[in-house]
């Protein structure tokens, strides 16, 4: 019931918001018409930023591995400092519309617009396909409709307001769905600090002692051993994983381009450098409240059902259960439930999604409570979705119609385009919701992978390197590119060695011992070298290219995003 | 407008206080979250073990604080060779 309501509100809210801040101008369907306030445009990428996969599978990431989730935490944040100081004010200098704008008119080529076109849409369609999904499993989770229903809705909320209103109409829904996520995620954060520590501050109490005096961390740590887990603060991957995994996620976020163009919306390079410090502070909020509710709900899970009798477990294990998400098996037949690593022993499985969506109960906090955090995971989802489908709308009527096959096309034709890509770009992440391909977790890895491997690379090199040409930035993204392909089909696919089935055996094989995630940093690295290799015996660009570089690296005289 | 040689020392000094922030967000993360963890695992602030704490919580303040700083120089830097909007 409490649910129902919640959504309810939060729906009417995202709608009429839709209503009132239409885009009038392809200015406006762009970059919400350059005026839009650096706090306010702060919060809207936060919101942008922060996916179904953020709000609910993070926290229960890093419960099931501990230290290892840290490249999650760090890697996702650390991206913004990156893109405050060598993208978000210079691209904002360069006053454009969207990334391949950059990329295409630096490098004084079609062929490199066209690389990052592909690149472009390639990254934001298989991020976009979780979001959908995501949209359907909470749909289905809270308000028991089925998954597909749910993404039924999802897409035609999204389609409503990103539709009509375009960067503009995001920007304002983010704001409120912003508000709402975090709103969503604190409160029950909050209850279940207050609970196990008596500290309200989750951040600190997870360092805290809890009611027997132990520090929580410390009990934790004993617990895992006993079931025979790797204890929470180590971890078990290797160091070289984990720093090659936390680089390619840090620039994999700095090269995003649905995260990049959110900087075209403000007025001032000036802006452009502090809306990125509000975006990460905002972000921050989550994040570090993330690791803590990850350690409540890990030690509160243990104590509540290792070795005890699953007659007298609570309700909300029954509950979860009928999901799918716990699953229990009484191997040896004594009643109890073993909770252990060895899977021989182990009779509990559990689905880690359940850390957010179920922790609540397991606290046994109130119902509105638990309603809350449904319409903060839809939130969550839906600002994403709505995020990369606008990226994708601007790819095609943008930078493939406007600016390659129909330079000519009157303001208003534009605009039309622009919609209808919009409703195309719905259509298809809907289809990918419904029909999911069954490799929507290995695909996140790939879209920050091609986003270090391509992007990030040719923008920094194209705002710091004034010698850098059309021929080495088009040789390092296409190589970049490749490499980042070639790596995930064999390593996570496993296309060259007999499919799916043989990916873990081929683990001894990864170059370096870096898995496909961490892939990415080699990419890069590979983009770098090929680029400057190149450009090093091509000829230099033309003066006009490098008096816009000249220009981009000073913040005065940077007007609105223009046209041409 | 400020002149070419103007632009070049105010180029200059961008490109410094960026080397001093990356540095720090390099040390924060890299050496002190996973280079040097297990050493610093073996300091304790409270209930947490340091090198932890840097991986799930300290480098994530730090970052924050650096992008900041970082405004802060520059809109100084900007005023200083009068090139602010």
């Amino acid at each position: 019931m409490w649910t129902w309501i919640l959504v309810g509100i939060t729906f009417a809210i995202y709608i009429g918001i839709a209503i009132w801040a239409r885009a009038e101008s392809s200015k406006e369907f762009y970059v919400a018409g350059g005026g839009v306030h650096p706090v306010i445009n702060g919060m809207a990428t936060a919101a942008d930023w922060m996916s179904a996969a953020s709000f609910i599978s993070l926290a229960g990431i890093v419960s099931f591995t501990g230290y290892d989730g840290s490249v999650y935490l760090l890697g996702w944040t650390g991206g913004y400092v990156l893109l405050a100081l060598l993208l978000a004010p210079y691209l904002r200098k360069f006053g454009k519309f969207t990334v391949p704008d950059f990329i295409g008119d630096r490098y004084y080529s079609n062929v490199a617009r066209f690389v990052a076109i592909i690149a472009a849409l390639m990254v934001s369609f298989t991020y976009v396909a979780g979001q959908m999904r995501g949209v359907g499993i909470v749909f289905s989770r809270y308000l028991e409709v089925d998954i597909d229903t749910g993404v039924y809705i999802g897409m035609t909320i999204v389609l409503f307001y990103a539709v009509l209103g375009g960067m503009k109409g995001i920007t304002y829904t983010q704001v409120a769905q912003y508000c709402v996520l975090i709103f969503a995620f604190m409160v029950p954060a909050i209850f279940i600090s207050i609970q196990m520590t008596g500290n309200p501050i989750p951040q600190l109490g997870f360092g805290d002692t809890g009611p027997d005096g132990v520090y929580l961390l410390d009990k934790l740590d004993g617990l895992q051993k006993e079931l025979g887990f790797a204890a929470y603060t180590s971890g078990s991957k290797s160091m070289t994983d984990i720093f090659a995994i936390t680089l390619a996620l840090m620039v994999g976020t700095a090269g995003l381009p649905h995260v990049i163009v959110r900087f075209f919306t403000v007025p001032k390079v000036k802006d452009a450098r502090i809306s990125a410090g509000w975006a990460l502070l905002f972000i921050a909020i989550l994040y570090t409240t993330v690791p803590a509710v990850a350690v409540f709900a890990r030690t509160n899970l243990i104590e509540t059902v290792s070795e005890q009798k699953y007659d007298e477990l609570p309700q909300w294990f029954s509950n979860w259960e009928t999901t799918g998400l716990l699953k229990f098996e009484d191997k040896n037949g004594d009643g109890i439930v073993q909770y252990q690593a060895n899977p021989e022993i182990n009779e509990l499985s559990i689905d880690r999604d359940i850390i957010v969506l179920a922790n609540p109960e397991i606290a046994k906090l109130p119902n509105w409570v638990i309603a809350l955090v449904g319409a903060g995971g839809l939130a969550a989802a839906l600002s994403t979705a709505a995020g990369l489908l606008l990226v994708i709308a601007s790819s095609i009527s943008h930078d493939l119609i406007k600016k390659m096959v129909k330079p000519n096309i009157t303001e208003k034709g534009e605009l039309v385009a622009a919609r209808l890509s919009a409703i195309a770009a719905v259509m298809v992440a809907g289809w990918f919701g419904i029909n999911p391909p069954g490799f929507v977790a290995a695909v996140v890895a790939l879209a920050f992978g091609l986003a270090a491997a391509s992007f990030f690379p040719a923008i920094v090199l194209g705002i710091f390197y004034k010698r850098m040409n059309k021929e080495g930035a088009i040789a390092g993204m296409v190589v970049g590119l490749l490499f980042m392909s070639y790596y995930i089909l064999k390593f996570k696919f496993g296309i060259f060695d007999g499919g799916r089935e043989a990916v873990a055996g081929l683990k001894e094989d990864w170059w370096f011992g870096i898995s496909p995630e961490g892939f990415g940093t080699v990419a890069m690295a590979i983009n770098f070298i090929v680029s400057l290799a190149i450009s090093g015996i091509t000829p230099a660009p033309p003066q006009e290219v490098q008096d816009i570089v000249e220009d981009i690296r000073v913040p005065s005289g940077a007007g609105g995003a223009t046209h041409h | 407008m400020p002149n070419k040689k103007n632009l070049k020392k105010y180029w200059k000094e961008n490109l410094r206080y960026l080397s001093i922030l990356l540095t720090i967000w390099f040390i924060v993360s890299y050496v002190f979250g996973i280079l040097l963890v297990d050493q610093l695992n073996t300091i304790r602030l409270g209930g947490f073990k340091l090198g932890f704490w840097f991986a799930q919580q300290g480098a994530m303040y730090v970052f924050v604080i650096l992008i900041f700083v970082y405004v802060r120089w520059m809109n100084k830097l900007d005023k200083k060779y009068n090139v602010n909007e």
